[in-house]
């Protein structure tokens, strides 16, 4: 599968201590763990290398201090990143100049955070149009684009409010419609909402995809939720002590856990919205695949939704493609199986 | 570490690790310098010849600088005639707004440009910080080149067609139009109860007939302030940019905190001059760290959320800064300003040392000449216009963020400056035809002066008759023995304890820098008598202060009603000026050590008080519970539980304490004293500059070796006790 990459990182390295740099040096920039602890420097993020596909929403997960933070921080470059390259459009970032770096920031990349990171002293308004404000865009027009973002996220009416006057979730809004303010390529979102309590946070997410929806942005997300991750990832990857253990689309990782860490994860996974049939049917010996009339299921629905079906269907249900053809069947036993057992899933 | 741990099970008074064999040694040192001191003479007291004449090198120095330093041609003096030339300009401008009013050939033809560009400059919709600064710029630049214009006879029209209409002099704004001011300023900022809490304030200082010393205070005070202001604000920023900076610069503002206003005066009346000018540059000096600590605060306390949400949005550093860091720290930059401006006033009342006129001059020649009610009645003025400008700017500081910016448009959103602006207008006018609107009648003043003298000679008739035994028992009982003690302490005693002290507190370093600091400075520049003098008098202050204030302030935590009278009192008695607290002394007391004792206790009191409460407050509630649950009395509580743990707290309060003691200890030589205060005034109408510098370094020294030791006391006591 052919697909974009919008940014590809590459072997990024954040070390902090001392003189990272030297460090580096010392180690022929591969310093194993032990290597770092001899010696006091703290590995944020070791040798993590991979790609943002273009539309898609990448989710890093990871619990505090497994370097999730940082690596978004080292793509934006809020942190400066010991070693490694991120390309994008073809040039390194990590060696653009200060004033490169404002251009980009200014017209490429768009940035929402955990604690909103709104300036107190100014209005809704204001702080929607502050990205265009500092590109010296005139008051009118940049008032006008900002407003339309502020209708986007569903404040309209609030724009003359002061961040205070507003409630977490409202604060937020305003956070996501300033990084959409510049129309951005990439979007960083860094545990946009997990200062929100839980039904907010379900209002945003679900707010979160109504606005990709529309908007078919590129998105790194981070987030410690793997709930949150699993509803809103094309792919997540899962980060531990710096180091980037599994980067794949939530199905795989729900099949296929790389190691006892992400197994962990995906234990309490909710494998309803996550498995598809087709992972669980057992598959169809014959060498042509009959087409199939009657009552049936698509293979990339999510068990979630042809549960019912299947549980009360006598027979196995047959699962096709898209064009109709038979690729195996699922029963009540493979499904309960999925569904609610312990261990693995087929 | 592990004994730390013991140890505290063991003794928890006691925080330095391995307390017993601390105690010993320090015993072991007294003994070994005490009996040392008696085989050798030099060990007790420093040698007449060995002093090292530190004093007269920085005098000559100083004379160096003022008679033949020179870059080149350029002399150094004419530098510093020119620096005080640059400030007299906007000076000059208050003054002719405030009080003095402008004779037409002073009026320079950029006057009229002046004026619209303050209007405009208020009128515009974003006033912030920023734009402040760039209109204090703009004012003082073009004052200046007015006045070069002016030298060379240029633009000469102005006041040419007004002599020509027969007008010789333009008023200044009459006392109406400030008190109303003020009083639209309070609403402004704080609603009407602040708007008549300031124009009564402000208008019973031309009631008591005070109006022209009042404004010629206030004048320095509205020049330096800004000054001051620009100054700390730049520093700050510099330092948090720089680590080469933070690394000169910050050491410094420790030792600028740690001197005594007086200080300041000597090296700037040798370099300056006497008057107005010297004044305020001391001012400025005195005023701005306070500015530059609040600015540095402020950026390093921003959110990294918010700098970075700012810095993703494309700003340059430059936009970061004045758009997303200082506006984000408006609270703390105007607690600076606050500051600033308190500094201001308590340093312009010092300065009439140096021949600064205002209400400063007049109460120093008061309080020389024991007039007693006219010096009640001119504190008051000073405390009054300290503690409107203190509400003023608190309120402002206070106010939620982007409350300034009215959501209303139009007038309505400027209607206080044009408010402020029509009467303004309508008054000046008026105040040609009607006397009263322009001065405040000089019939219709109201001092009380007089009765207070006389009240007062009533009273000392009778009261002292009780208060003079007192006095003097205190004084030939308690304080002289107390004296003679120090006097006596050999000063390798001295010396070897707190250097032993230090060790156990900090390690080798601290140990070195404050022996270093108190031999260099104290000991061999021969002030070694006046340093211990002053440590005498602080002590004893300060150990009043402790007796009274800690209570004072556990009384505070058992009550809310009594906490919010005391903290009311607190900050109403920080904001006066330290002079003041001389009148009722000399009142009470006459001169003498107890009247000095006394000041001081009065003047550093609060952050003992202070500091008692907030740290018995900030103890977690389930630690109170769970004591309460043990079963223990209330007196078994506030001792065994609430006064240990809030013990690095309180001793951070008497930190301060000690350090205002000392600042205290200078403006109490006025009333008589032989110590390093007392030196520095000595200094300072022969402007012997070494002298005056040497004795304020010397109680700077005191200072920073008490903040040393005592900090790194709170620090470890609070690491053992897991507060952060």
């Amino acid at each position: 599968m052919a697909v974009d990459a919008q940014i590809k990182c590459r072997n990024i390295w954040k070390i902090f201590g001392a003189d990272p740099e030297a460090f580096m040096q010392r180690y022929n920039g591969k310093p194993t763990a032990d290597d770092l602890a001899q010696e006091g420097y703290i590995g944020a993020v070791r040798d993590v290398s991979f790609d943002v596909h273009k539309g898609e929403i990448l989710i890093i997960m990871g619990l505090s201090g497994s370097g999730k933070s940082t690596i978004i921080r080292c793509i934006t470059r809020l942190n400066d990143p010991t070693a490694g390259a991120v390309e994008y459009e073809g040039r390194n970032l990590l060696k653009a100049t200060p004033q490169e770096l404002i251009e980009i920031r200014r017209h490429k990349m768009g940035m929402v955070f955990q604690s909103f990171g709104l300036l107190p002293h100014r209005t809704v308004l204001s702080n929607v149009a502050f990205p265009l404000e500092v590109q010296n865009l005139d008051q009118l027009e940049r008032e006008k684009r900002a407003m339309e973002m502020i209708e986007l996220v569903g404040l309209g009416g609030r724009e003359n409010y002061f961040p205070r006057e507003l409630s977490g979730g409202q604060q937020q809004r305003v956070g996501i419609a300033r990084s959409l303010a510049v129309e951005p390529d990439i979007w960083f979102l860094d545990e946009p909402f997990s200062a929100l309590d839980p039904l907010i946070r379900a209002e945003m997410q679900d707010e979160f995809i109504r606005l990709q929806q529309m908007l078919k942005k590129t998105i790194v997300f981070i987030t410690h939720d793997f709930e949150e991750a699993t509803k809103l990832a094309d792919r997540i990857g899962i980060m531990k002590d710096g180091q980037m253990v599994q980067l794949c689309t939530p199905e795989e990782m729900v099949l296929n856990p790389a190691d006892e860490y992400v197994a962990e994860f995906a234990r309490n996974a909710p494998r309803d919205r996550i498995v598809s049939a087709a992972a669980i049917m057992k598959k169809s010996t014959a060498k042509t695949p009959p087409r199939v009339s009657g009552a049936s299921v698509l293979a990339n629905t999510k068990i979630g939704e042809i549960a019912e079906q299947v549980i009360n269907s006598e027979v196995p249900t047959p699962v096709t493609d898209a064009a109709g053809m038979l690729l195996g069947h699922v029963d009540r036993e493979r499904i309960t199986k999925a569904l609610f057992g312990k261990g693995d899933i087929v | 570490m592990n004994s730390a741990v013991t140890d505290l099970g063991k003794t928890p008074s006691s925080s330095i690790p391995g307390a017993h064999s601390f105690w010993v040694q320090i015993v072991a040192m007294i003994c070994l310098t005490v009996v040392l001191s008696l085989v050798l003479p030099f060990m007790k007291t420093w040698p007449q010849e060995w002093i090292v004449p530190i004093k007269g090198w920085v005098t000559q120095f100083f004379t160096w600088l003022d008679k033949e330093a020179a870059i080149g041609s350029l002399k150094f003096k004419t530098v510093t005639r020119s620096i005080s030339w640059l400030l007299e300009q906007p000076l000059d401008w208050a003054e002719y707004i405030l009080y003095r009013g402008i004779k037409a050939r002073d009026l320079p033809a950029m006057f009229w440009i002046f004026l619209p560009v303050i209007g405009l400059s208020v009128l515009h919709t974003k006033f912030g910080m920023r734009r402040c600064l760039m209109v204090v710029a703009t004012i003082w630049a073009i004052s200046l080149a007015d006045n070069v214009l002016f030298q060379f006879g240029l633009f000469e029209l102005p006041h040419t067609a007004m002599e020509a209409l027969g007008v010789k002099k333009l008023d200044a704004l009459p006392w109406i139009v400030i008190v109303a001011g003020a009083g639209i300023l309070g609403h402004w900022i704080g609603g009407w109860k602040l708007a008549l809490f300031s124009a009564g304030c402000i208008g019973y200082l031309a009631v008591m007939g005070l109006w022209r010393d009042s404004m010629r205070t206030f004048s320095i005070v509205l020049v330096s302030v800004p000054f001051a202001v620009g100054l700390g604000l730049g520093l700050g920023i510099w330092v948090t940019r720089s680590k080469r900076a933070a690394a000169i610069i910050s050491p410094m503002f420790d030792i600028m905190q740690a001197t005594p206003h007086m200080a300041y005066l000597v090296p700037v009346v040798v370099l300056f001059g006497a008057g107005q000018v010297p004044a305020m540059i001391a001012t400025v000096i005195f005023a701005m760290p306070p500015m530059a600590r609040c600015t540095i605060l402020g950026i390093q306390t921003v959110s990294s959320d918010v700098e970075e949400s700012g810095r993703m949005s494309g700003c340059t550093p430059r936009q970061l800064l004045w758009k997303v860091t200082l506006p984000s720290s408006q609270r703390i930059l105007m607690l600076g300003v606050n500051q600033v401006v308190m500094q201001t006033l308590a340093m312009v009342v010092i300065a009439s040392m140096v021949g600064a006129q205002g209400l400063g001059h007049k109460l120093l020649f008061s309080l020389q000449q024991l007039r007693l009610g006219a010096a009640v009645e001119q504190g008051l003025a000073i405390v009054l216009m300290a503690v409107v400008l203190d509400r003023l700017t608190q309120a402002y500081a206070n106010r939620a963020p982007g409350e300034l910016a009215s959501r209303e448009t139009g007038w309505k959103a400027k209607k206080h400056f044009w408010i402020f602006l029509a009467v303004a207008v309508a008054a000046y006018l008026l105040a040609q035809f009607v006397p009263l609107v322009e001065k405040y009648p000089r019939a219709y003043t109201f001092t009380l002066g007089r009765n207070i003298d006389f009240a007062l000679r009533a009273f000392s008739k009778h009261a002292y008759d009780y208060i003079n035994p007192v006095r003097d028992f205190i004084t030939i009982y308690m304080l002289i023995p107390f004296r003679d003690f120090f006097l006596w302490l050999p000063w390798t005693t001295v010396i070897g304890v707190v250097g032993l002290t230090a060790y156990w507190l900090g390690g080798i370093r601290t140990t070195l820098l404050t022996t270093g600091l108190i031999g260099f400075v104290i000991l061999i520049t021969g002030n070694w008598e006046q340093g211990v003098l002053t440590l005498y008098l602080v002590t004893s202050a300060v150990i009043l202060c402790v007796l009274i204030g800690v209570p004072i302030g556990i009384w505070a935590s058992r009550s809310d009603r009594a906490a919010r009278a005391i903290m009311a009192t607190c900050d109403t008695l920080q904001t006066f000026p330290s002079f003041i607290y001389l009148i009722p002394v000399i009142m009470l007391l006459k001169v003498g050590d107890l009247s000095n004792v006394i000041a001081i206790l009065a003047y550093a009191t609060v952050p003992a008080v202070r500091y008692t409460y907030l740290g018995i407050k900030r103890i977690p509630d389930v630690t109170i519970e769970a004591s309460i649950a043990n079963g223990t009395t209330p007196f078994q509580r506030l001792w065994k539980v609430e006064l240990p743990i809030a013990l690095p707290e309180i001793m951070l309060g008497i930190n301060q304490t000690i350090m205002m003691a000392l600042a205290m200890t200078a403006i109490t030589a006025l009333i008589g004293s032989s110590d390093l205060g007392q030196e520095i005034y000595r200094a300072l109408p022969t402007a012997d500059s070494g002298r005056g510098i040497m004795a304020g370094l010397g109680i700077a020294v005191i200072g920073i070796v008490a903040d040393r030791l005592i900090q790194a006391w709170a620090a470890e006591r609070k690491k053992q006790l897991g507060i952060n």
